[in-house]
């Protein structure tokens, strides 16, 4: 299963991640973080559609996001970032 | 190769090869009357030795390309005339706040503005006032001849590596167009790269943090720890003065002269101690660190001093300063736009020994 | 890496981390604005073309003066627009390592128009990262050489007006025209797609150098929300709607490409 996890403190709430997964699975949260930032989050119930495109990482200008991809059962192909 | 034989050079060239002596990697530079001598030689010898030469767009580029190969720890130059110095200001206050050695060639000439392409001595001030912003001070030679040209063009870059510091080579139009014999050192042999644990160089990660060259220190306190390890460095230089005592023993008036105008002066010396006249030469050879103790210890002997300079009047704000608790100094102004003799001197030095 | 190592499961990888040679803390810039991904975007290339532990960097005044805080390579720091001949004196210097400049608008194009040029022109083994985000950042939101006609900066309270002010100016096509340049191209920020076109740019603004073949120039088109009065996401969309249309992406000189790169010698056009 891919999914991803989101450095709250890191975050700076700029939501560019909401705007660019295919699956709409991530959305701006009511934490708060140190930093006064109100950080991204892909809900429990949502994490299923992740499809570990990486689109949210990369547009990420934080570096918060990191992206797990669950791998093909015969090949585990090895992307670059 | 061992010492040479004589060269018979003009003092531009005399820079340049005692650059090229003390291995001097990079120039960049610029034309400007007086000192074209200088990029032009070292278009050719420099490149022929494997270094680089880049004539830059403007002295602003020349003295931050300076800057740059600096911060890489290798031996470089740039030499202009007076205006190009005003552009090179910042790039040097630059170097100053971040501790880049590089060696910077005024060959002056008369100003202000554009002047005139005759040789001045109208930037004192700028050289040892710092002439850029902030406190920070050069290591600044004035060489009234070839000879001294290259030898300390040559000293100027081991200064410069050894403080991690601007230095300054103050000529005039005299000093860098003059031709006359020189005696060339042997070229350093030595690996300049060594100890040179400060510069920007790559690394393996992991094995250190990455060394940053700045001269930006905006947290608390930071900027002044900054200014505070700055003027403890230049303290170390108040040992390094040099200058030029000539017949001060018994002397009752010492004339305080530098570069060109020191050697001028030093004619006028002599010849006014051929008609029986007590008088001396003191010619500070560094303007920066001054040897304000020399000139003290003069003045505790009761001389009189005469500062005859190529501008309206900077060094001797400085021997005023150094002489102080004993007395004054009078001084003589060469106009910047007129060429001085032995003989304009004689006047001056008579009328200041005559004042009792 | 050592977080990911606690995650991972035996079924899945690690696809998106931060590259090694972006130091882990965060970054001040303000939320939105592309510093963070132009910087990893360099840190990217350098790990992937193995050019760290060799890379020389200089940073230029903006709000990316801070770059040596965050990507882990020797850095000097350079006067306001001198960056190029900053580089250039470490480049001949050390032509054995791999220099890179690092500006943002007011820098480049503005005080530094002369260095940038001369430096492009003289074709030096140097490569330069171009933050174009149409202000001068740091200090507030003045306008800058890329402020677009009828945008509002604190220095053209009006709009900018092309009769006053002239009009912006495009610098990959300017340095397009030099002999001594390379390669030189434009790529955008704004969407994943454009980001990753963007890094093939960057990579062959780096190749350049490491082939010897001249100058290499990418400038990325970048927010800057603060200083636009707008939240990330409208500032990012501006980028699409009013940016890309003036500025066009795309490559506009690539010796490798159009078989025009000779000898070292002198045999360039």
């Amino acid at each position: 299963m891919s999914r991803i996890t989101v450095n709250e403190e890191r975050c700076k709430g700029c939501l560019l991640c909401t705007t660019v997964c295919p699956a709409q699975i991530i959305v701006q949260s009511a934490r708060i973080n140190q930093h006064g930032y109100k950080v991204a989050e892909v809900p429990a119930d949502k994490q299923a559609s992740c499809t570990g495109c990486a689109s949210c990482a990369t547009i990420c200008p934080d570096v918060a996001i990191q992206v797990w991809r669950s791998k093909k059962p015969k090949s585990a192909k090895k992307t670059a970032a | 190769m061992a010492g040479k034989d004589r060269l018979f050079v003009k003092g531009n060239e005399a820079v340049a090869l005692g650059a090229l002596a003390a291995g001097c990697k990079c120039f960049f530079g610029y034309p400007i009357t007086p000192q074209n001598d200088i990029p032009e030689f070292m278009s050719k010898a420099l490149v022929e030795a494997g270094g680089a030469f880049v004539q830059a767009e403007s002295e602003v580029a020349a003295s931050n390309m300076l800057l740059g190969a600096g911060a890489a720890g290798v031996r470089a130059m740039t030499s202009s005339s007076s205006p190009g110095l005003s552009l090179k200001q910042e790039a040097i206050s630059y170097m100053a706040g971040s501790e880049i050695p590089a060696v910077i060639v005024n060959m002056s000439r008369g100003g202000p503005g554009l002047g005139d392409i005759g040789p001045s001595q109208g930037d004192y001030f700028q050289s040892t006032r710092g002439g850029g912003h902030g406190d920070y001070r050069l290591f600044v030679l004035a060489p009234s001849g070839a000879q001294e040209a290259y030898d300390m063009t040559y000293e100027a870059f081991d200064l410069a590596f050894a403080f991690r510091n601007p230095v300054l080579i103050l000529g005039d139009a005299i000093v860098g167009q003059m031709k006359e014999p020189i005696t060339p050192r042997p070229p350093r042999k030595d690996d300049p790269a060594e100890g040179l644990d400060w510069r920007l160089e790559g690394f393996e990660k992991g094995s250190r943090k990455n060394r940053i060259i700045k001269s930006l220190f905006l947290n608390d306190g930071e900027l002044a720890g900054q200014n505070k390890h700055l003027q403890a460095k230049y303290e170390t230089w108040k040992k390094l003065v040099r200058a030029e005592s000539f017949d001060t023993d018994d002397a009752e008036l010492v004339v305080v002269a530098f570069g060109s105008i020191g050697r001028i002066a030093k004619n006028a010396v002599r010849n006014l101690r051929a008609k029986g006249k007590k008088v001396g030469l003191f010619r500070p050879k560094t303007l920066y660190p001054f040897p304000a103790a020399q000139l003290e210890r003069l003045a505790k002997a009761g001389k009189r001093f005469l500062t005859i300079e190529h501008n309206l009047g900077q060094m001797v704000e400085d021997v005023r300063l150094s002489v102080r608790k004993y007395g004054d100094s009078d001084l003589f102004c060469v106009y910047p736009g007129n060429m001085p003799s032995p003989d304009d001197f004689e006047a001056p030095i008579l009328k200041a020994l005559g004042r009792k | 890496m050592s977080n990911a190592a606690k995650n991972m499961s035996a079924d899945e990888e690690l696809v998106f981390s931060r590259p090694d040679s972006l130091i882990d803390r965060a970054t001040h810039y303000c939320p939105g604005c592309h510093h963070g991904v132009a910087h990893r975007m360099v840190a990217e290339l350098l790990d992937e073309m193995d050019l760290a532990r060799n890379t020389l960097a200089v940073s230029s005044i903006g709000c990316s003066v801070f770059l040596y805080n965050y990507v882990d390579v020797d850095t000097v720091e350079a006067p306001h627009g001198r960056a190029p001949a900053v580089a250039t004196g470490v480049k001949r210097g050390r032509p054995d390592k791999f220099v890179f400049a690092y500006q943002g608008d007011g820098d480049l194009a503005s005080i530094g128009m002369a260095e940038i040029i001369h430096a492009a022109n003289r074709g030096e083994r140097i490569s330069i990262v171009f933050v174009n985000n149409t202000v001068y950042g740091m200090t507030g939101g003045q306008m800058a050489p890329t402020t677009l006609i009828g945008q509002k900066t604190t220095t053209c309270p009006g709009g900018r007006c092309k009769d006053r002010e002239g009009a912006p100016i495009r610098m990959a096509e300017l340095l397009s025209g030099l002999g001594g340049v390379a390669f030189s191209a434009r790529g955008s920020l704004d969407s994943v797609k454009n980001i990753r076109q963007a890094k093939k740019y960057m990579r062959q603004a780096f190749e350049v150098q490491t082939k010897g073949l001249g100058f290499g120039f990418v400038e990325l088109l970048s927010a800057c929300p603060t200083n636009w009065h707008m939240n990330p996401l409208a500032a990012n969309a501006r980028i699409a709607a009013e940016m890309i249309p003036y500025f066009p992406l795309g490559v506009y000189k690539d010796v490798a490409a159009d078989g025009t790169c000779g000898s070292l010698a002198g045999g360039e056009k």
